[in-house]
């Protein structure tokens, strides 16, 4: 495994943590050799090298992003050029709708209720063939701009998607055991690192 | 190549709503205030725990169509109740598509015996535990979700320090116990071997623990997860409360930031009345809820 940071010196990565599933995230980003650190407020987000938005539930998020106003300092750290990985309600958070980061728009619970939740190997163009895709109560990409690439497709419908230093996923590649994704995003920390 | 209802998706709803605020509602505009006020889902019932224990009676499963009401005012998870052992309540549930079933002790148990069989539904379900070898079993038996007990409907978190007390002491005491004393533990908790095995070897639960049972203000939020809950269930805290508008949010700001004083300190302020409370302790043995359930 190559060292995270260009000069040795380890990335740090941030994880929203106002509320969802960014225990899990962290985990697999320690496991991967970044540093991570929990976002809760804006001066969380002061020397983070990129940072991921979790999943959960989208609307729960929105209200934590207005009361802690985190909305301008995130598209101001978006502007800076660092990369942005979202999962799921964290796809959601990025859309034109929300914080406007992504040019998506993203149709929520877009597969139904829970029971309607499910596995699926889908292919993302990572090396090592289809990754396991774990989808919860997922949206999909109703919508998206010419300068967006669509990754991966379920039923007809994006659900994996980047945009410059934007990856947004529809599915949690958080809860399992393949480090792929999160891998594509770390890649592209480094990326923006050496360009810095 | 779909694959449905995995227990992995059923597991990870719970850890999609970790950190959140699960809050009980009993109608439409309840719902509405509980999404605004930042739920990350709500527990649709037509009683809240406080009623169901002033009322008495059997308490059973809500009206479908008072579920369904909830179902088309709010798009976060909605969740609903089912008696212990009522299968055929859980089954109604499923069919009506909610996005969790909590088998719970706050209704009448139907079976004395038995919890509902959880593997072979759709939907995932949420059961109470006391200690880590209630949880077990629960998990055992098709639990995707854990939330400790406490005392529903008093409004007194003592039960609810207790019981998360007792399931995080019970799993620290299986860290680094030989493969013959974990079965012998598996004994002592009557529980299933392999979950025995695999809290021991990882330090927590298989599932995500929530604590339910007795929040009433932002500061039993952040008392309960530093205590290691991952996320609360409030039932009549909130609508039984001054303010529920107000309180919501405050319960909400206080789970997010539990272990930040200032802000809990903030979250507490000027919140009115808390709801009418029953010290746990004064109440009769068989006014337990906590005790349903095995």
């Amino acid at each position: 495994m190559p060292p995270p940071g260009a000069a040795g010196d380890p990335i740090t990565v941030g994880v929203l943590a106002l509320q969802g599933d960014f225990e899990a995230h962290g985990l697999v980003l320690s496991r991967l050799g970044a540093v991570v650190r929990e976002v809760r407020v804006p001066t969380d987000l002061d020397g983070l090298d990129g940072l991921v938005l979790p999943g959960g539930e989208s609307t729960t998020m929105t209200l934590g992003i207005e009361r802690e106003r985190l909305a301008d300092p995130l598209r101001a750290f978006h502007a800076s050029g660092k990369p942005i990985f979202g999962t799921c309600a964290g796809l959601i958070m990025l859309d034109r709708e929300h914080l406007g980061i992504i040019d998506i728009r993203a149709e929520r619970n877009a597969f139904g209720r829970q029971v309607r939740s499910f596995e699926a190997p889908l292919e993302i163009g990572v090396s090592g063939g289809p990754v396991e895709a774990v989808f919860i109560r997922a949206p999909w990409i109703a919508e998206h701009g010419p300068t967006v690439e669509i990754l991966a497709e379920v039923e007809g419908h994006g659900v994996a998607a980047r945009e410059g230093a934007v990856i947004v996923v529809a599915f949690h590649p958080e809860l399992g055991d393949d480090d792929r994704v999160h891998e594509l995003f770390l890649q592209s920390v480094r990326d923006a690192r050496a360009a810095a | 190549m779909r694959d449905e209802a995995t227990f992995k998706v059923k597991a990870g709803l719970a850890e999609m709503l970790k950190g959140g605020v699960i809050m009980d509602v009993i109608d439409q505009e309840q719902a509405r205030i509980a999404e605004a006020a930042g739920a990350c889902a709500v527990m649709a019932l037509e009683r809240v725990p406080s009623d169901i224990r002033r009322d008495g009676g059997v308490a059973r499963m809500s009206d479908p169509e008072m579920i369904q009401s909830i179902q088309e005012a709010v798009t976060i998870p909605v969740m609903a109740k089912a008696r212990i052992g009522h299968f055929a309540e859980a089954q109604v549930l499923e069919a009506l598509e909610v996005d969790y079933i909590d088998e719970s002790e706050v209704l009448t148990p139907a079976d004395e015996a038995n919890h509902i069989d959880k593997w072979p539904f759709k939907v995932p379900f949420v059961c109470g535990a006391t200690n880590l070898g209630e949880a077990l079993r629960r998990i055992g038996e098709g639990a995707a979700m854990i939330r400790s007990k406490g005392e529903a409907g008093t409004g007194d978190i003592v039960e609810a320090v207790r019981h998360l007390r007792t399931i995080n002491g019970e799993i620290k005491r299986l860290g680094g116990l030989s493969e013959a004393e974990i079965a012998t533990a598996a004994k002592e908790h009557a529980a299933p071997l392999e979950l025995v095995r695999a809290v021991a070897v990882s330090g927590r639960l298989p599932v995500v623990m929530f604590c339910a049972g007795g929040i009433a203000t932002p500061a039993d939020a952040s008392l309960v997860m530093q205590l290691g809950a991952e996320g609360v269930f409030v039932g009549s805290g909130i609508f039984k409360s001054a303010d529920p508008e107000a309180r919501g949010a405050a319960i909400v700001e206080a789970t997010t930031h539990y272990e930040v004083p200032e802000r809990v300190l903030r979250a507490s302020a000027g919140l009115g009345a808390a709801m009418d409370s029953i010290e746990s302790r004064k109440l009769e043995e068989s006014e337990l809820l906590s005790n349903r359930g095995w």
